[in-house]
């Protein structure tokens, strides 16, 4: 009963979206206010309708009902709770539910917390938005309906993936749609002003904080994703330019060319074309990333079970929402009144490199992910094209963008004076040969072109801070003024010194556990030693150790260093047997110095009885990924929460009523 | 020029777009990998027979004399999926006279013999591969896999996985049917 009660919900909010896509647009170009303002109920009703839905759905993963298909193909009736719930989730259909209640769930905030954009803003936006909501709610209950039912049923599921039952990942979903589909609102913010043919500050104004929210939960979507594949995959890395990786790292390329590019048009009124397309491509982007992902366009080890008929319809979807709005933005773009110049020095001209750095990267890495289709598609040739490639175009592109970084805070607008920064800067580049210097001393060996990106992060890290310190006058004026003055800066310039600061500790990472990792890969015995970046480890041996629904081997390896014990490491090899698959848990030992990093699995080999393959990583500095990551994500919070403020306000004083006081 | 420059987003979607159609095709699998011996003359390989068989060994040379298609499959007893496919082999040797060896992949003479003596021998020769060293020449992914070889001793078509599935039986089938036309 509940099931249907889910899909009868599904069915009304496809209706509902039906006519949140026509009632408000075309009482906008009516100018029928009452059209217009239908936009709200409709968006907070489909909202409703499909949580709902997708309640129905969680309750039927909560108590383990095997009639329902989605539930016996994705869990079990001894999965722990928390996986239970996050099976939801875990399947395609489960996750096109999230994903349809995430994008219902930005109509409905837009419709709620939008009073103060103009009535038919908001009515094309709300419409556009439910053109994506039909497009998406149609796939599902066309194609890959969650709630069909199975008879007779079966006794028990077939479990959950084990590699996606844990913690991190049953988190990392939610967060990525959050993200991907957050676009979506800025997507529709674009296409209903290019359909006004209007774009001003005040538009970027309301499409900023919409922006930095899907930016800030698509990084900590991507960061918990990789994560995860570093401690549950065992390969000992953090990001392996896996298609499925490429396809969320992109729209965040471009959503934060997008984040720069309305801070100008809001700022400036200029790049108001730049903005709006970047507006549309970054949730095409997201959209492209759906397609590949569900489709089996390209081989990945994340993809979905594979359906070519699933794949036509998105096709189709794509083809309408991107190719649409592509040619309204070819139509429509000439209309938009050009915004105010500005010297090649100047803060638009660092935020106009920013733009076109950004894009090429992304175009770089859409080749990349791409190429191996175009070359069958042309020749038949199969390749694949992997991290040397990425490495080789990618960074070159985003070194200078860390370079202009450093610089552009401190770039005034329309006009800047180069040479006066660079004397300001003048510390700040001294230090970074410095710590270049000390690198190359420390760190012999690797490749010359660590050192320089250690030495420009340094400069970014550098420079940050001495913007933010000269922002609160630190060392100039007492100290008590300064942190006044800390108080008073808007909490927006805070966020972009965390975050810019955090992308420089981010590169610490990316650079020390790739240039300079040590790893051994090697049979081991009860007794075998082995020696890594100094440490030396003893494989104890392993034991069996059964867990709520798998059986783990635990191997106990003991760290020396200089004789001493510093450490015992246990990483695990569970064995799940219902879901007939295995799981790496890697042991780590984190410092922040670096990670050393252990994993075990049984070696393919039937001959070695009783020897197992150890994996052994030493990765220097690889926590900063994590640390910068989190930084980049506060500093997006911080922004946000000033955005909130400024965007809220001005709130009307409630008018003070006059109390009528009785004659006497 | 600047009238074109919007147009050129919309450009690059249409291509990608024409890409992810055909990319769509049901019959495309991004997954498979071609062999790189397809079209080239088998590999050097000489292997012992199995001992206690009493079946003959199989080297290069049995392979370049031929004027009939010759189907080279690499099986193991430890194998699960030889098992369910070995059935389907017997039957097609069986009943449509068809040429085929085998290569026993890390295996122990004395397990495959029993594993024979349960199943029945469909195959003409079987060459013992104890150290995996044909398997590295053939290239092998794994067992089981099936090799056509044409005649002349050419390499026509690889068939990775058993031959169990009608899907597979039928590829094995036209690949031969198209292996019979090929006479040098």
């Amino acid at each position: 009963m509940i099931p249907e009660l889910g899909q009868f919900a599904l069915t009304l909010a496809l209706l509902t979206a039906a006519v949140q896509g026509v009632l408000p647009i075309w009482g906008a170009a009516r100018n029928n206010a009452l059209w217009m303002r239908s936009a709200t109920s409709t968006a907070i009703l489909q909202l409703v309708l499909i949580a709902i839905a997708f309640g129905a759905l969680m309750r039927s993963f909560v108590v383990s009902d095997f009639t329902v298909v989605n539930v016996v193909e994705n869990s079990n009736s001894m999965k722990p709770m928390l996986f239970k719930v996050a099976g939801t989730w875990g399947s395609h259909e489960g996750s096109l539910l999230l994903w349809t209640l995430i994008l219902a769930l930005f109509g409905a905030a837009v419709a709620v917390l939008g009073r103060n954009i103009p009535t038919g803003l908001k009515a094309r936006t709300l419409s556009v938005q439910a053109w994506v909501s039909i497009g998406f709610l149609s796939f599902m209950l066309f194609t890959s309906n969650p709630f069909n039912r199975v008879f007779p049923a079966p006794l028990d599921g077939n479990d959950l993936n084990p590699l996606l039952q844990d913690v991190g990942l049953a988190m990392h979903p939610p967060l990525l749609y959050i993200g991907y589909v957050g676009f979506s609102i800025v997507f529709s913010f674009a296409v209903a002003a290019l359909i006004e043919g209007r774009v001003d500050p005040a538009w970027a104004r309301w499409v900023r904080p919409w922006t930095l929210a899907a930016w800030v939960a698509l990084t900590g979507g991507i960061a918990l994703g990789s994560w995860w594949a570093y401690y549950e995959l065992g390969w000992g890395g953090w990001w392996f330019w896996d298609p499925v990786e490429n396809v969320s790292f992109m729209p965040w390329l471009l959503g934060t060319a997008l984040l720069h590019s309305a801070i100008v048009t809001e700022k400036r009124g200029a790049f108001k074309s730049w903005t709006i397309l970047l507006a549309i491509l970054t949730f095409s982007l997201s959209l492209l990333g759906t397609f590949i992902v569900r489709s089996g366009l390209l081989t990945s080890v994340h993809a979905f079970a594979v359906d070519p008929e699933r794949g036509i319809y998105i096709l189709g979807l794509l083809v309408v929402s991107i190719g649409g709005s592509l040619t309204l933005y070819a139509a429509r773009v000439h209309k938009l009144e050009p915004g105010g110049l500005f010297a090649p020095v100047s803060r638009e001209g660092g935020l106009l490199m920013n733009n076109l750095l950004l894009t090429l990267a992304t175009a770089t890495v859409l080749f990349g992910t791409l190429y191996p289709l175009f070359l069958e598609g042309l020749t038949g040739d199969k390749i694949s094209v992997g991290p040397p490639f990425f490495n080789a175009s990618f960074i070159p592109i985003m070194l200078p963008l860390v370079l202009i970084m450093g610089i552009g805070p401190f770039l005034s607008w329309k006009r800047a004076d180069l040479a006066g920064v660079i004397s300001r800067l003048k510390w700040v580049i001294l230090i970074a040969w410095i710590a270049a210097l000390v690198v190359w001393y420390i760190q012999t060996k690797g490749p010359a072109l660590a050192v320089l990106s250690m030495a420009i992060a340094v400069w970014l890290l550098v420079a940050t801070l001495r913007e933010w310190s000269s922002r609160i006058r630190l060392g100039q004026v007492a100290l008590t003024d300064s942190l006044d003055r800390l108080r008073r800066v808007p909490r927006a310039a805070h966020g972009m010194t965390l975050a810019h600061a955090g992308l420089a500790v981010c590169m610490f990472g990316f650079v020390g556990s790739s240039a300079w990792k040590s790893e051994e890969v090697l049979f081991v015995q009860a007794g075998t030693q082995v020696q890594i970046a100094g440490f030396d480890v003893t494989f104890e041996g392993v034991k069996q150790i059964q867990g709520p629904n798998y059986i783990a081997s635990v191997g106990t390896l003991n760290v020396m260093r200089n004789g001493r014990l510093v450490t015992v490491l246990y990483p695990e090899r569970r064995s799940y047997p219902v879901a007939q698959s295995q799981t790496t848990e890697a042991a780590i030992r984190s410092t922040p110095a670096g990670d050393l990093y252990a994993s075990i699995t049984e070696p393919v080999n039937q001959d070695v009885k009783g020897k197992w393959t150890l994996r052994i990583l030493y990765e220097p500095l690889v926590g900063f990924v994590w640390f910068g990551s989190l930084m980049l994500v506060l500093g997006g919070l911080l922004s946000l929460s000033d955005r909130r403020l400024r965007v809220g306000a001005p709130k009307r004083k409630a008018r003070s009523q006059i109390i009528p006081v009785a004659a006497e | 020029m600047k009238k074109f420059l919007p147009l050129l987003p919309l450009c690059a979607a249409i291509g990608i777009g024409i890409a992810g159609w055909w990319g769509l095709n049901p019959d495309r699998d991004p997954g498979a990998i071609p062999s790189v011996l397809i079209n080239k003359p088998v590999p050097e390989f000489e292997l012992a027979s199995i001992t206690g068989t009493g079946i003959p060994n199989l080297k290069t040379q049995d392979l370049l004399e031929n004027q009939e298609p010759i189907l080279v499959n690499f099986f193991a007893s430890w194998c699960l999926p030889c098992r369910a496919e070995h059935a389907v082999l017997a039957r097609m040797v069986r009943e449509e006279d068809l040429n085929l060896v085998g290569i026993n992949y890390k295996d122990k003479p004395a397990t495959v013999a029993k594993w024979l003596a349960e199943l029945g021998n469909p195959y003409r020769r079987i060459g013992s591969d104890q150290t995996g060293r044909a398997g590295i020449e053939w290239g092998i992914s794994g067992v089981p896999e099936t090799f056509i070889v044409g005649p002349g001793g050419k390499v026509i078509f690889r068939y990775v996985g058993p031959i169990s599935s009608d899907v597979a039986i039928g590829k094995i089938r036209e690949a031969l049917a198209a292996a019979r036309m090929d006479k040098p």
